[in-house]
């Protein structure tokens, strides 16, 4: 009887054990916590870089030709897996050839060869860094390209005065997760140099959560149903640049994007 | 793009000399009794971030009807009495366009005086105001800029003449400010425009002050941990800024600019101190101290209230809205085309 009962108490806590395992440890990584500002936040302080091609193409792509083949390997399009959840953008039948018109003219309709401001997402994901800096009130984040920037509102959620390059972004937390919502941005930024686009009616809803010391999981949700079929998301971790005095240095593009503007309009006889 | 950005593209084209006009909040005859004490950040002490340090958040603009240089007339008179401000103050608002009122030049303030609706700008003529009784933003005996070098007026003059004849071949001949690269007010040290675009935003974060200047979006995220400059090799438009904290006072040191970067006809070596100190829950005392020796025989300072506003600051995006550079050209590209034909 002893034994037995022994026995049943052992076999009911190794039962207990296996299935809090089964609902909590195996279904997901322990979930990290990240440090805390002095005013008790999750730290996202920082300044972080995607490391993939997500610039090149949201979506999966081989490797392929540079637009410039003079310059040979240096310029070639490197390969990568799709940052769309699902693979593919769904869009609209008409979007979907005006992304395909956008991508055979990339090289003079990207907004990115012009130094135009970015947009979100795509200044999260572009080749160069960003800075994220908090304070309770406000967050700002400070991207290398183009000197673009946003000021991230934590209050009471605001409305946008007027459209802009870079929209309007209302933050919150949700536990570790910075969630910023991102509208009245304008129809004129891309998300990628593969011609992938969207109308005034975006929405974005991006979600910021820590996962290591110097990695975060950045995921936005994009919205558009004057080009899109449905939302989707994309998803990609964030890694931080931890080299010692790591700074943003200054990337004013518009000098290196003059000629392509203006190089047409220079006066014959000079050089 | 919204009306900003309209006034943005107007402020560009630069069709008017706009005189000084105002976003300040706190329309104020005379200036604030925190403004008058320019050695500021004694009597008042300022609420702290989380992490202990002098909170100098917030939106802030230096709009200011203080000229840069004293007025001639004025010898070396450095402060107004109250009285001369106020009165000051109301010839400011009462003057005629294109007026200038002890080197407060009145231009746009005057709505017959445009051709754009003052609306757009978000200006409100009563508001102008002297933010201290300074009379001049550059302080000291003299209130104006050192004579220049004779080394540094050669060099500005071969740059000129370099150009001379050759300003409309192509986008690189044209003014810097014209070519959104670098506008007067965003170029550090910062200065107050005759203009819209005076807002100033400060966030700070653990060991980084930002400052977001509403001109061009331009963003300076300084850090504060003591780091040392970056590499002399590496030249930056704006320059390479470091911070620390003296007391109440955030003391910005920035050197490492481009050759082209002049303030006032400054070299590559300029040094720049700007040190910001509130003073006041609604004011904040921008001072900054310029040494170039390959420019000027000796540093010079000058001294700008800022006022605290509510903002919003909208984003300028002045390179994005540029249709004045393929404008220009083409016009130039047009007229020779009408001046080979005749000469045929």
């Amino acid at each position: 009887m002893r034994n037995w009962l022994g026995d049943s108490v052992v076999a009911g806590v190794l039962a207990a054990a296996l299935l809090l395992a089964a609902t909590h440890g195996a279904a997901q990584a322990p979930v990290y916590r990240a440090p805390r500002t002095p005013d008790g936040k999750p730290s996202l302080n920082g300044i972080w870089q995607a490391l993939n091609t997500a610039d090149w193409d949201l979506q999966g792509h081989a490797a392929s030709k540079g637009p410039v083949p003079s310059l040979g390997a240096v310029f070639a399009v490197p390969p990568g897996l799709s940052v769309v959840e699902g693979g593919e953008i769904p869009y609209l039948p008409a979007a979907a050839a005006k992304k395909k018109q956008n991508q055979a003219n990339w090289t003079t309709l990207d907004p990115e060869a012009k130094c135009y401001l970015p947009g979100v997402p795509r200044a999260t994901y572009l080749p160069y860094p960003f800075q994220i800096v908090q304070s309770p009130q406000t967050i700002l984040m400070s991207y290398e390209y183009a000197g673009a920037v946003r000021v991230v509102n934590m209050g009471a959620p605001t409305k946008a005065p007027a459209d802009s390059w870079m929209g309007w972004s209302n933050g919150r937390w949700e536990g570790d997760t910075l969630v910023v919502d991102v509208t009245s941005q304008l129809d004129s930024t891309w998300f990628d140099r593969a011609g992938s686009f969207h109308s005034d009616a975006l929405h974005v809803v991006e979600r910021y959560t820590p996962r290591s010391a110097d990695t975060l999981t950045y995921e936005a949700t994009i919205e558009d149903p004057k080009v899109f079929s449905r939302p989707w998301k994309i998803s990609m971790p964030l890694y931080r640049r931890v080299e010692k005095d790591a700074k943003l240095l200054e990337y004013k593009c518009v000098e290196f994007a003059e000629e392509l503007l203006y190089g047409s309009l220079r006066k014959k006889s000079s050089n | 793009m919204g009306r900003r950005f309209l006034a943005s593209t107007a402020a560009l084209a630069a069709v008017v000399l706009i005189a000084l006009l105002s976003q300040a909040p706190a329309a104020g005859q005379a200036p604030s009794s925190a403004a008058k004490a320019t050695t500021a950040g004694k009597a008042w002490t300022p609420p702290r971030t989380p992490d202990g340090k002098p909170e100098l958040q917030g939106i802030w603009s230096d709009n200011t009807l203080t000229p840069f240089e004293r007025p001639k007339n004025l010898g070396a008179k450095e402060f107004y009495t109250d009285q001369e401000v106020v009165e000051l103050a109301k010839r400011v608002r009462e003057g005629r366009p294109g007026e200038e009122i002890e080197g407060a030049q009145l231009g746009a303030a005057n709505p017959q005086a445009v051709r754009y609706d003052l609306e757009l700008y978000g200006f409100d003529r009563t508001k102008l105001r002297y933010t201290s009784n300074r009379t001049s933003l550059i302080v000291g005996p003299e209130g104006v800029v050192p004579p220049m070098l004779p080394q540094a007026r050669e060099r500005n003059a071969a740059r000129a003449a370099k150009n001379k004849g050759h300003e409309f071949d192509s986008h690189e001949q044209r003014p810097l400010s014209e070519r959104c690269l670098l506008m007067g007010q965003e170029a550090i040290p910062m200065t107050p425009g005759a203009n819209e675009g005076n807002l100033l935003q400060i966030v700070q974060g653990p060991g980084y002050v930002t400052l977001l200047h509403e001109i061009d979006h331009n963003t300076r995220v300084i850090p504060t941990d003591g780091r040392p400059h970056l590499p002399q090799n590496i030249r930056l438009w704006q320059g390479d800024s470091v911070g620390h904290w003296e007391g109440n006072t955030l003391v910005v040191d920035t050197t490492n600019f481009t050759n082209l970067t002049a303030f006032r006809g400054s070299s590559e070596n300029l040094h720049l101190v700007e040190r910001f100190t509130r003073a006041a829950d609604d004011t904040m005392i921008y001072q900054f101290t310029v040494e170039d020796p390959a420019t000027w025989a000796k540093p010079w300072t000058a001294e700008v209230p800022w006022t605290k506003t509510k903002g919003p600051v909208y984003e300028y995006a002045c390179h994005e809205g540029n249709t004045m550079i393929s404008t220009i050209l083409r016009g130039a590209r047009v007229a020779e085309e009408e001046a080979a034909k005749k000469g045929k």
